[in-house]
């Protein structure tokens, strides 16, 4: 469909601009408040024994926007997007979604909501067939009612429809040829490509992706950029936690910076990663104090080359 | 070695009620275990309170038969509420620990001398008329079945009748409810429940659906063999039960329709034929007695049953019905 992708891309350029236009007005402070957010988080806290893992004052997600959320290992990351979508209960803390209070509710309740996520660790449904896998995330189906389930004319209709649909998310993420495959016979790239596809199934108005390029292999990493890029042109707004600066260089219109629980920096990605205060949450502050200015420029190479190291190393 | 009694024995039991008995216990392991991924160990324990629904429903509180079966059912859907409602939140394996225990604590009440009055305790219910009368009053059949090597008793015949009815409607809604869009659900929570909550179902929900379901076809099991023996004995649901339950499901291959019932006529039919050829062996003196003697039958028949079952187990793993390729999938 080469003029399908004509429009994409115009349209691509549109609303990326849009997000990039809304989020110039944002403040580039930790907490900082968006011209039109969907998602506002105020305390959130959860501690394991006496660890904070979590400890966030205030976060607002802006509308339509993909907002990249890094920072170092054990920086909380994973356990705030399991605290935002219901899979752990905070110690305090409240957030709106589209201005509903969702803070109390059950994971399953969220996502029909509409704020769905996806895993770290893929979650594909090993012995059900791709197709069974996307059907699954259809919401309301008849059939799921235990009395309907037995009497097909009540849900034969529905499930033709979710069917179609499933299929054509098959043909946009280039699954059609493992249609009828066993969902654990996928590549690592296949399954991260099912997961979202399956995530768009429930029809969210936001989705969380956990480390979407993780295990991907480098040519699959770019068409999941395109995707991701993709979700944005349809109105979806995107959270995603990355470990490839590039991949948030190239991709995100906004970067939230978390090291030890706390949000340490807000910002569009070239600034963000320029910032004092994230190389710091990278590599801790202080470690070790310049004497000289031309010291001080080593370093600062030499921090970065370790950046880049780092997120090469996280590809593999 | 009397070849027509062993081929007679063999034969009758393949259609008896054990098969009966198993088939459902299994398809009830089936929907729990198969299906949805739930380890329940305490299927006995459902199978008993499906036995002594009906049969103190009967003798100790004077109901109807049908009235009894809803008492049953109303014990049974009470049973799987009370032990899903703590666990089900759990992971897998508690729910297994708790099952386990469950059914012991069921057997040991039942069983309990203190109760007597009520449930007879470890003699069981039984001789009392009230019991099973009304159901033989049911019976339409004039007299024994008799056919070639078959022969099955006219009471016997009536409980298998009733039973295999219960296992083609259990095996019409299992296959029913497989193949709908809430057993796509169920099908999903055995994969991974985390996924399946992600994406906007109520898991919670749906896996106490499928432990009471399970649970009715465990029940059932059970009220077979309560009007197969004519008694609700305690030691009928002891935990080995479950196990065998379980070799039926394995044998037969998970998560397919047909796999409980197959298993079960394999498991039975083998027990059955093991134990008259044996019995015969000893008889005729064939088997030396430093080897083992005649009231050893019994356990030799289990370790020889054990053996093809562990045989059947490393060479086809997958079980009758079962797919391999699926077994050997990553469940990542």
């Amino acid at each position: 469909m080469p003029a399908d992708n004509e429009a994409t891309t115009t349209q691509q350029g549109e609303r990326a601009k849009a997000a990039v236009a809304a989020l110039s007005t944002a403040e580039q402070v930790p907490g900082g408040s968006k011209p039109d957010p969907i998602l506002v988080a105020d305390n959130v806290v959860r501690t394991f024994g006496g660890l904070k893992a979590v400890d966030v004052d205030h976060l607002e997600i802006q509308r339509g926007s993909i907002t990249a959320l890094i920072g170092p290992n054990g920086a909380g990351k994973t356990t705030c997007f399991n605290l935002l979508t219901g899979f752990d209960k905070p110690d305090t803390g409240t957030w709106q979604f589209n201005g509903d209070e969702i803070s109390k509710l059950a994971p399953h309740r969220v996502a029909r909501r509409g704020m769905v996520r996806t895993f770290q660790l893929t979650k594909s449904l090993a012995r059900m067939t791709v197709l069974e896998n996307l059907r699954l995330g259809a919401k309301d189906q008849k059939g799921e009612h235990l009395w309907a389930s037995v009497l097909p004319f009540l849900w034969r209709d529905q499930e033709q429809s979710v069917t179609e649909r499933a299929d054509e998310l098959l043909e946009h993420f280039n699954l059609v040829r493992v249609r009828d495959d066993y969902a654990g016979s996928l590549s690592g790239g296949q399954r991260k490509l099912l997961e979202m596809a399956r995530a768009l199934m429930v029809g969210p108005e936001m989705v969380m992706l956990d480390e979407p390029m993780a295990g991907v292999n480098p040519r699959l990493r770019q068409s999941l950029n395109e995707h991701i890029r993709g979700l944005r042109e349809t109105g979806m707004t995107v959270v995603f936690v990355e470990h490839d600066m590039d991949v948030v260089r190239d991709v995100s219109d906004w970067v939230v910076v978390m090291a030890q629980g706390q949000i340490v920096a807000e910002g569009p990605p070239q600034e963000v990663m320029a910032q004092q205060s994230v190389i710091d949450a990278y590599l801790g502050a202080h470690h070790d104090a310049p004497l000289t200015e031309a010291e001080e420029e080593a370093q600062l190479e030499a921090v970065q080359e370790q950046l880049a190291q780092e997120s090469e190393e996280g590809t593999q | 070695m009397d070849w027509g009694s062993i081929i007679s024995q063999t034969l009758s039991a393949l259609i008896g009620w054990e098969v009966v008995a198993y088939s459902l216990a299994a398809m009830g392991l089936n929907i729990h275990f198969g299906y949805t991924g739930l380890l329940n160990f305490g299927q006995a324990g459902f199978m008993a309170v499906g036995a002594y629904g009906v049969a103190m429903g009967i003798s100790t509180f004077g109901l109807s038969l049908g009235m009894a079966v809803l008492f049953a059912i109303a014990f049974t859907i009470l049973l799987a509420l009370l032990l899903g409602i703590p666990t089900l939140r759990l992971r897998a394996d508690y729910l297994a620990i708790v099952t386990i225990a469950t059914g012991e604590i069921l057997r040991l009440f039942f069983r309990s001398a203190t109760l007597s009055e009520w449930t007879g305790g470890s003699d069981g219910l039984q001789g009392n008329p009230l019991f099973t009368q009304q159901f033989k009053n049911l019976n339409p059949y004039g007299g024994p079945l008799d056919v070639g090597p078959i022969f099955l008793t006219q009471h016997i015949l009536w409980v298998i009748t009733v039973g295999w009815v219960l296992v083609a409607l259990g095996i019409l809604v299992t296959w029913l409810l497989m193949r709908s869009p809430w057993g796509r659900v169920i099908k999903g929570i055995r994969e991974d429940e985390e996924a399946v909550r992600s994406l906007g179902k109520n898991v919670f929900a749906y896996k106490m659906q499928s432990l009471i379901i399970g649970g009715l076809f465990g029940a059932a099991a059970g009220v077979i063999i309560a009007l197969a023996a004519s008694s609700a004995n305690p030691d009928n649901f002891a935990p080995q039960y479950t196990f065998f339950a379980y070799t039926v499901l394995l044998l037969g291959g998970a998560a397919r329709v047909f796999g409980p019932v197959v298993g079960a006529v394999i498991f039975v039919g083998a027990l059955v034929f093991v134990d008259a050829i044996l019995k015969g062996a000893m008889s005729d003196g064939l088997i030396p007695t430093w080897v083992m003697d005649g009231d050893q039958v019994g356990q030799v028949r289990f370790i020889l049953i054990g053996l093809v079952l562990m045989l059947l187990m490393i060479f086809r793993p997958q079980g009758i019905f079962g797919d391999k390729k699926e077994l050997q999938l990553d469940a990542r």
